[in-house]
């Protein structure tokens, strides 16, 4: 029973990173620094609340979601592609973007400079902790799923090959014909949409928007992009693993083991490890972060 | 080695080559223009938000103006953020400079000051300044140095990107002061440590009266002499020359003999000791104790005044100003239109100079 327990608490808390881990493993592959993941799951997440509460359906919630993060990815690409912007500096400013634009809609729309009003969410409306509320959530289904989706997305589609073939050689890419800024703009939509709807989760999940609750997932899940060495199913388990340390740390509260600030650093100590290579070294895609002249 | 080993005159990196008016011209343009259009792709944005909260342009950026350079304590607070802008500004573009992008300024802003009030608390309460602001400048290099230093080491040593590690080290660093604060070194009831009381550094209002609640400081004084030991150091060092071919072309610069390895690892040292002295500006000149979390984005920030200063610790200085004004200019309308206003036109500033700045440079280059 306690098993159980922990394993249903590590997978709701793993359903944001999985969504936001297989965008950043999308815009990644195509050749785009997946830095503003976090910034288009709080755009979701705001977006998504507040279709939710106009229109009363969570499921209409979804898709403000995914028209939020999807905007804020198609801006971000529209910079980096077509104005040859330094990705890293339009990455980091697209987070900044989507916290000052959640907060000043917010006080707009629901006069709080905190927290929105209650939302038509997924679940019970005791958000609860067991395998009930998960299962009934369509998110954590599509949340497992996408994973599934994009690695299939990824490895056995022409999309995916292209997808693949921009973000290691996009010189070879367009030798052989393929539109080397289309593959990469279709690759960002993608990767706000997915990650929108980790905000989303968010959102619903808690019936409520609250400023900046993201609260840095889009970091965690940038990290476990990469200690999952840019593959959806290792990204997946790199997210699984951080939610399930993470899920400890909060069952263990008690016993005080741990100082909390010591397993926050979990997800990027090992991301560090395996960027410096100590056991098996993670190569990024070799044209990251590069866009061709 | 020597410049001429690398087959570099001596005199090259000391004399700066003769420049015709026209170039020099170009690229002024060049580093202006992108500004410009960024300003004013943020003033149409902030039109649009003031717009769509019912209130008028006209009025909003009045106030904004009159809360920061129109009346003494407004102008103090502005010098005050720009005053650590400076330094993070500074720790980010003498990082990119060599090629390198620190995201770490925000960690290591917060590590230095951390570090300059753990020195504080231990040294006696009757010390002259004169004996204890060379120990904080050493402490606050040396926390804000080692905690860039980490990145630099693992990108010299095994090649790991230093966006990532020091993104990942921000988070972990913050952690632990978070940590270190909250377990052993807070005042009951606070999240800050007790008073630092040898070598507090005197607030500007302690000698211009107006200044008075404004948290403007001496260490205003450090940021500029800081800025100029940057220029000086870059354009005026062989150390600085090397750093600079690092950055332009690791490769060539390899092949002229220089070790590219250490020249990384010692600009991202270098890097974080100039974040990390920012530290001061809090620590030193204004609260005198060190509170968790009182970088609240200035390193950040710092990435946006070293891309509008255009890596020049001269531009780096304006572009402090800018952002400040902008950021206590929040506060100012805050009454009128949300505070947070002012976070979107930052953001809209940073993406529009990154959008320009290759934009404008192939448009003046099809013109001549």
């Amino acid at each position: 029973m306690i098993l159980l327990a922990f394993l249903a608490q590590a997978l709701r808390i793993a359903i944001p990173y999985l969504f936001a881990a297989s965008g950043g493993v999308v815009s990644e592959r195509a050749g785009l620094i997946g830095l503003g993941l976090e910034g288009y799951m709080l755009s979701g997440a705001f977006c998504g609340a507040l279709a939710s509460y106009y229109s009363g359906s969570p499921w209409i919630g979804l898709l403000g979601a995914m028209a939020g993060g999807v905007a804020m990815a198609l801006l971000y690409a529209v910079t980096a592609i077509r104005f040859r912007a330094d990705q890293v500096v339009v990455g980091i400013a697209i987070n900044l973007l989507a916290i000052g634009l959640t907060r000043f809609f917010l006080r707009l729309a629901f006069h709080s400079s905190s927290n929105s009003p209650r939302v038509p969410g997924f679940g019970a409306e005791q958000s609860g902790t067991g395998f009930g509320a998960l299962a009934t959530n369509p998110l954590t289904w599509l949340g497992v799923g996408g994973v599934g989706i994009v690695g299939w997305l990824l490895y056995r589609t022409a999309f995916g090959l292209r997808v693949r073939a921009v973000g290691e050689h996009p010189a070879a890419a367009v030798s052989v014909g393929i539109r080397v800024d289309r593959v990469r703009y279709l690759a960002a939509a993608l990767s706000g949409l997915l990650a929108s709807l980790g905000g989303a989760y968010l959102a619903l999940d808690q019936h409520q928007f609250t400023a900046e609750m993201t609260a840095g997932r889009g970091f965690i899940a940038l990290a476990a992009t990469i200690f999952g060495r840019w593959d959806p199913a290792r990204a997946a388990l790199a997210c699984l693993l951080f939610a399930a340390a993470e899920t400890l740390q909060i069952q263990l509260q008690g016993a005080q083991l741990i100082p909390s600030q010591f397993v926050e650093m979990i997800p990027y100590a090992l991301t560090i490890i395996a960027l410096a290579g100590v056991v098996g070294r993670a190569v990024p895609p070799a044209a990251l972060g590069r866009v061709s002249e | 080695m020597t410049a001429e080993a690398a087959g570099i005159p001596a005199a090259s990196p000391l004399v700066a080559p003769p420049v015709d008016r026209t170039a020099r011209r170009a690229a002024l343009e060049e580093a202006i223009l992108p500004a410009v259009v960024a300003l004013l792709v943020a003033a149409i944005v902030g039109d649009v938000l003031i717009l769509s909260f019912g209130q008028s342009p006209g009025v909003v950026y009045r106030l904004l103006l009159e809360g920061t350079w129109g009346n003494a304590y407004g102008f103090g607070q502005v010098l005050y953020k720009a005053t650590t802008l400076t330094f993070t500004g500074l720790a980010v573009a003498i990082g990119l400079r060599a090629g390198l992008f620190n995201i770490g300024a925000e960690s290591q802003l917060a590590a230095g000051g951390f570090v300059a009030a753990l020195v504080g608390l231990l040294l006696p309460s009757g010390m002259p300044a004169l004996l204890t602001l060379p120990l904080y400048l050493i402490a606050a290099g040396a926390g804000g140095g080692i905690v860039g230093g980490i990145p630099g080491v693992l990108k010299a040593k095994f090649g790991a990107h230093e966006v990532i590690t020091t993104i990942m080290l921000n988070f972990i660093v913050l952690a632990l002061l978070n940590y270190l604060t909250a377990a052993h070194l807070k005042v009951e009831g606070s999240l800050h440590t007790a008073e630092v009381r040898a070598g507090a550094l005197p607030r500007l209002s302690s000698y211009v009266a107006p200044f008075h609640g404004s948290a403007a400081n001496v260490v205003l004084f450090i940021a500029v002499l800081a800025a100029i030991v940057t220029w000086w150091f870059l354009f005026r060092t062989r150390r600085g020359f090397e750093l600079r071919a690092v950055g332009l072309q690791p490769q060539a610069a390899e092949y002229g003999g220089i070790d590219v390895g250490n020249v990384w690892w010692r600009t991202m040292v270098l890097s974080g000791a100039l974040a990390g002295i920012g530290g001061l500006n809090f620590v030193l000149g204004y609260k005198h104790y060190y509170e968790d979390a009182f970088a609240s984005g200035a390193g950040f920030l710092g990435i946006a005044v070293a891309i509008v200063g255009r890596n020049n610790p001269i531009g780096v200085v304006l572009a402090a100003l800018v952002f400040a004004t902008i950021s206590q200019g929040g506060l100012a309308v805050n009454a009128v239109v949300p505070k947070q206003m002012v976070d979107v036109l930052q953001a809209v500033v940073i993406i529009a100079v990154a959008a320009s700045v290759p934009e404008v440079r192939r448009m003046l280059r099809k013109i001549r």
